[in-house]
């Protein structure tokens, strides 16, 4: 177990040692995002009720869990691939679902942490309520590993930085914008509102904000069970690629 | 003493390249054991299926008397591994980085041998010092250090001194030497065929991925000792016929290799014999280098004659 403490530590240590770019950066663009599209678009304008910028700032907090967990664990792996310094985590007796569990939980700390920062700044702004805050923790929690294990897949499988890269722009990206951050799904086309249900991420950021106002366009229980089944499915495969040694040990 | 690595019929391909092909060896507990071989041999390709890096496509590897497939975590306890490639986790200073390691083995509270560590590596200076920021030596010195955090009983060394300074390998054999005195296996591979005569009591020579030559360092020494007898004549002496068949001739000297010591005798009787006045004459004394060249050329080549030996 000791194995599972040191290398969560370590990874905690990695982000935490330049916090201002992995921390205080991903707080700072999220504050912008509220600022500009809550200046462009009327505030007086209403989703599902709630005033625009208040249905705006869960969003904006879920969607820096995500990026930011996935960001975590998914660069630590290439980075230590890239410079050979995986070596020191492959070397010693620490079996793969202690390196999951430590990667994974790392990377939904930061995750948590970017949440907590974005939700400080921002939480100012507008008036939020806190219907049902137990939801409000389990989708920060899932939300987080469920990316933070996804960046663990990600991070093995990708070779070289760019390709790590085009993972993040043509997939997390278009995922977590096409995912009910700026608005509800329900003022989209209907083909776009069908689409958007085949989404993972729309489902953490609905059911994370259903915690706040009570209001969401899916049921919470519902995006609980794809939260989880999505979380069961990338954890799976994290760990098989974990145990056959993929792209780590040859 | 036990065994302390087995390896039985080991196999490994890259596609069609056989870099391991079929290696067999026991190293016994506490030895000071060498892995010769040209670059490509498969040396570190050996080593990396032993820590695990790497699998065996087919044998048995053991470390200790545990599987390292099976008993991963028993082996990996066991071993210290030093890599070839200079790689370091630019995030650490040091100390943090000897931590670190010595937690992911299990080893907590372990500041007392990281500081002996240290000393010894010549590194007590630099312990605050990030990663990022040492030189090449300094780096490779923290990297033998990580090597050895959790007190590894078998020590494995991938050409610790390649593009190294003096000093540092000075400082690495007195302490390598000291952990193999206290008990340590240490398995070394290294280019600097010296370092591996003065240090390794056994030897392994391997090409494309074979153990081509295995003995102790005195009987790879002995086997070729004393044999090679270099001549020059003086000016205008020629060499009889039947003695320049049995010898080579390079850079003006006649280089004998002789089956036996006592075959010098008849040797000087037949040039004295012939009238002709040595210049120069020359026991040349075999060192690891000649030994492996022979080794590795399939044992049909001859000495190098170089200018170390006694004069007769
Ligand atoms: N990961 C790899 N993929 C393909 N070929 C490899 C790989 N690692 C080593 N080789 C090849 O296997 C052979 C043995 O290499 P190596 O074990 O590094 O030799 P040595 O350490 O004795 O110089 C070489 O021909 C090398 O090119
Ligand atoms: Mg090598």
């Amino acid at each position: 177990m000791s194995g599972f403490g040191t290398l969560l530590h370590k990874e905690v240590l990695r982000f935490w040692k330049v916090g201002f770019q992995t921390i205080a950066a991903p707080v700072l663009t999220s504050l912008l995002y509220l600022l500009i599209f809550s200046s462009v678009l009327d505030t007086q304008t209403r989703i599902n009720g709630i005033r625009y910028m208040s249905f705006l700032i869960p969003g904006l907090v879920m969607m820096s869990v995500l990026q930011n967990a996935f960001a975590n664990s998914s660069s630590s792996l290439i980075q230590s691939k890239v410079t050979g310094s995986v070596i020191f985590v492959l070397l010693p007796p620490i079996g793969y679902i202690e390196f999951f569990m430590a990667y994974m939980t790392a990377a939904a700390l930061r995750g948590v942490m970017v949440g907590f920062g974005v939700f400080a700044v921002t939480c100012g702004f507008s008036p939020l309520a806190f219907a049902a805050p137990g939801w409000i923790f389990v989708f920060f929690a899932m939300g987080g590993a469920l990316m933070g294990a996804f960046g663990i897949v990600a991070g093995i499988w990708a070779d070289k930085f760019d390709q790590l890269a085009g993972f993040q722009n043509f997939l997390i990206m278009p995922l977590t914008m096409l995912s009910g951050v700026f608005y509800s799904i329900h003022s989209l086309p209907a083909f776009w509102q069908k689409v958007s249900h085949f989404n993972p991420i729309f489902y953490m950021i609905d059911g994370f904000r259903y915690g706040f106002f009570g209001v969401s366009d899916a049921a919470p229980e519902l995006s609980l069970v794809v939260g989880l089944a999505s979380l069961f499915i990338v954890a799976a495969l994290a760990l098989l690629m974990l145990r056959s040694g993929y792209k780590l040990r040859y | 003493m036990g065994v302390a690595v087995s390896l039985q019929n080991v196999r490994k391909a890259f596609g069609a390249l056989r870099a391991i092909d079929g290696i067999s060896l026991e190293i016994e507990e506490g030895e000071f054991f060498g892995l010769l071989g040209p670059n490509g041999a498969g040396k570190t390709t050996l080593i990396s299926c032993l820590a695990g890096l790497a699998r065996a496509d087919a044998g048995k590897l053991s470390v200790m008397g545990f599987d390292v497939v099976g008993d991963y975590r028993e082996t990996r306890r066991r071993l210290g591994i030093v890599p070839q490639e200079l790689v370091f986790d630019p995030f650490f200073t040091v100390r943090e980085t000897l931590r670190i390691q010595s937690g992911y083995f299990g080893v907590l509270r372990n500041d007392a041998w990281i500081d002996e560590l240290l000393e010894n590596l010549d590194l007590s200076q630099k312990a605050d010092v990030n990663m990022r920021s040492l030189s090449g030596g300094m780096k490779r010195r923290v990297l033998i250090a990580q090597a050895l955090v959790h007190k590894p009983q078998v020590i494995v060394l991938d050409e610790p001194t390649a593009g190294v300074d003096v000093e540092l390998r000075q400082i690495l054999w007195q302490f390598i030497r000291r952990l193999n005195r206290e008990g340590h296996t240490v398995i070394l591979t290294t280019h600097y065929l010296e370092e591996a005569e003065s240090l390794c009591g056994r030897i392994a020579m391997l090409n494309r991925g074979r153990v081509v030559a295995l003995d102790t360092t005195r009987n790879l020494l002995a086997e070729n000792a004393n044999r090679v007898l270099s001549m020059r004549l003086k000016n205008g002496n020629i060499l009889p016929e039947a003695l320049r068949s049995r010898s080579v001739l390079d850079q003006g000297h006649w280089v004998f290799r002789l089956d036996a010591l006592e075959d010098i005798e008849p040797l000087l009787a037949a040039v004295r014999e012939s009238a002709q006045v040595f210049e120069e004459l020359q026991l040349l004394q075999t060192d690891l280098e000649d030994v492996f060249v022979r080794v590795m050329r399939g044992n049909d080549g001859i000495g190098k004659s170089d200018e170390k030996g006694a004069t007769v």
